[in-house]
């Protein structure tokens, strides 16, 4: 993928990069800055067009955005004119869906993410963490086959970013969707990830696949327990380790 | 030492600290930390009354610079009971308000769709690009000429005068509007299984509200000014016309009450948008 920016230059921002996802998977995109993990995702939901390649969904060729992918973005995508019960049922709104059975969607899904009391809420009025948990709920209205999420929870404290990691997990087990998390944060890219899928800069590319487990211990433990156990730390400090050569390589190029 | 808690009245009249400025150290350069400073409004408004009641008792100033306070409640009454010229005072203020509501209503409803369409087509952002970029330096005053030139002076020609200042002033509402939207919402929406159409009524429009709000606000204003100067210029009905024609009759206490209701009849306008603003569009700002 060559991306073009809007002054006529352009970048190299990914090359060849191929992966295959099974559906119910939860994968995790980890990278520094500049390794074309959003354009990625960008290519994914099909705001961008690849410039040499495809990307399929369930053997459909993906060519600009649908229901079946839905996105969760950092913020500033919900709806502020909106009630919470009103961003949540925005999909199947405008689907046209009969308003008994979206009073029942929206109900149900506000239950499950812990806005239940919230419906007639105005979102601007919601914390950060409150309108993330909107959000996941609007995507999981929507019943689609794959959930795109873009840094999702990297607006939010420390505190409340962990408590959403949680509720990210709880939703992969009952909905049984397939979930790809892009992050900069490590932590959170082994927590999310069964599959991590590591890029390197210059141009974008994978660099390297884990299978993890802590995705799966993540269901029945609690968050601190499984960071803070040996297999995590040993894990999280060999991928800082990769994230820092990458970073001072870049440092390096730009310097000389 | 204890220390008395301030009355309510000292710290509405600015007198005492309330608890919130109370605490701050840095006054200067934190316009928060100030006192209300309703006091000195209050002898201003009082000594103003005052000097010129004095100046009425004493005949300090000639009534044909300015009228005395008695004079003045007088016209007051025989304005708002037998009118003025035979034309009762609420027409004259009806008759401006009515113009400026006219103008903006039209030029919102031409000149929303036409910000709309420049700004989600090129087509329509380069037909009309060069008009509105060169009719937004115009002063809506410098068309008066041209537009009794072709109207001539009758009513027609007036709500166009203000049909034409609140048209390029909605349109470049509009169009900033629809500029205005975060691309990760348009991009949400398409996600949702939303269609173009859908995206554009229940996306685009919403999220321009806002922007087209502050937009009619500034049309109110400037509709507001533009009409009054038209009056001065050709009009035998309104609030405009009302002052320029006491002029001629050196009716100086009419034109004060002229200019006092113009006044009152623009800031109420303001403040009416501005309730509007927090009822209708919310989340504006946050």
């Amino acid at each position: 993928m060559v991306y073009a920016l809007p002054d006529a230059g352009s970048v190299h921002a990914l090359e060849r990069v191929s992966l295959a996802i099974a559906a119910g998977e939860i994968v995790a995109v980890l990278g520094p800055s500049g390794c074309g993990k959003t354009t990625l995702l960008n290519i994914l939901a099909g705001f961008l067009r690849p410039t040499r390649g495809t990307v399929t969904v369930g053997g459909r060729v993906v060519d600009g955005p649908g229901a079946d992918r839905g996105m969760v973005f950092q913020q500033g995508a919900l709806f502020e004119w909106l009630t919470v019960a009103g961003n949540v049922g925005f999909g199947p709104r405008m689907a046209g869906r009969p308003a008994a059975e979206i009073r029942a969607t929206v109900a149900g899904l506000l239950d499950t993410v812990g806005l239940a009391g919230f419906a007639d809420t105005p979102v601007y009025r919601l914390s950060g963490g409150m309108q993330q948990r909107v959000a996941l709920a609007r995507c999981l209205a929507n019943d689609p086959a794959v959930v795109l999420m873009d840094e999702p929870l990297g607006a939010l404290d420390a505190l409340t970013r962990e408590k959403m990691q949680g509720l990210v997990l709880k939703l992969w087990q009952e909905t049984g969707k397939t979930i790809v998390t892009i992050t900069h944060s490590v932590e959170e890219a082994l927590y999310l990830g069964e599959r991590l899928i590591v890029m390197a800069p210059r141009p974008g590319r994978i660099e390297r696949e884990f299978r993890l487990p802590f995705a799966r211990e993540g269901l029945g433990v609690d968050a601190r327990t499984v960071k803070a156990s040996p297999d995590f730390v040993r894990v999280r400090e060999e991928v800082l380790g990769m994230i820092w050569g990458m970073e001072e390589q870049i440092m390096g190029e730009a310097g000389s | 030492m204890s220390e008395r808690p301030p009355s309510g009245l000292a710290v509405w009249l600015g007198l005492a600290d309330n608890p919130f400025t109370r605490q701050k150290t840095v006054r200067f350069g934190d316009p928060s930390a100030l006192r209300s400073g309703r006091v000195w409004s209050i002898i201003v408004v009082v000594g103003l009354l005052a000097g010129w009641w004095l100046a009425s008792v004493f005949q300090w100033i000639e009534p044909f610079y300015w009228p005395p306070l008695g004079a003045t409640r007088d016209r007051l009454v025989k304005l708002a009971t037998e009118g003025f010229r035979n034309i009762p005072l609420w027409q004259h203020v009806w008759i401006s308000v009515f113009r400026v509501l006219m103008g903006v209503l039209l030029g919102a409803l031409a000149g929303i769709p036409l910000g709309f369409a420049m700004g989600l087509s090129a087509v329509a952002r380069g037909i009309f690009d060069p008009i509105v970029e060169f009719m937004r330096p115009v002063p809506p005053l410098a068309l008066i000429p041209l537009i009794i030139l072709w109207f001539g002076i009758d009513e027609t020609a007036k709500i166009s005068l203000l049909f034409l200042a609140s048209l390029f002033i909605m349109t470049i509402a509009a169009r900033s509007g629809v500029a205005s939207v975060a691309v990760a919402k348009v991009h949400a929406a398409y996600s949702l299984g939303t269609s173009k159409r859908q995206v554009l009524t229940h996306v685009i429009l919403p999220n321009a509200l806002p922007e087209i709000f502050t937009g009619l606000r500034i049309s109110m204003g400037v509709c507001w000014s533009t009409v009054v100067a038209a009056e001065l210029v050709a009009a035998d009905r309104g609030l405009g016309s009302m002052i320029m024609i006491a002029k001629n009759f050196l009716q100086t206490d009419t034109v004060v009450i002229g200019i006092a209701l113009i006044g009152v009849i623009g800031y109420s306008i303001e403040l009416l948008m501005r309730w509007a603003e927090r009822k209708l569009v919310p989340w504006k700002g946050r």
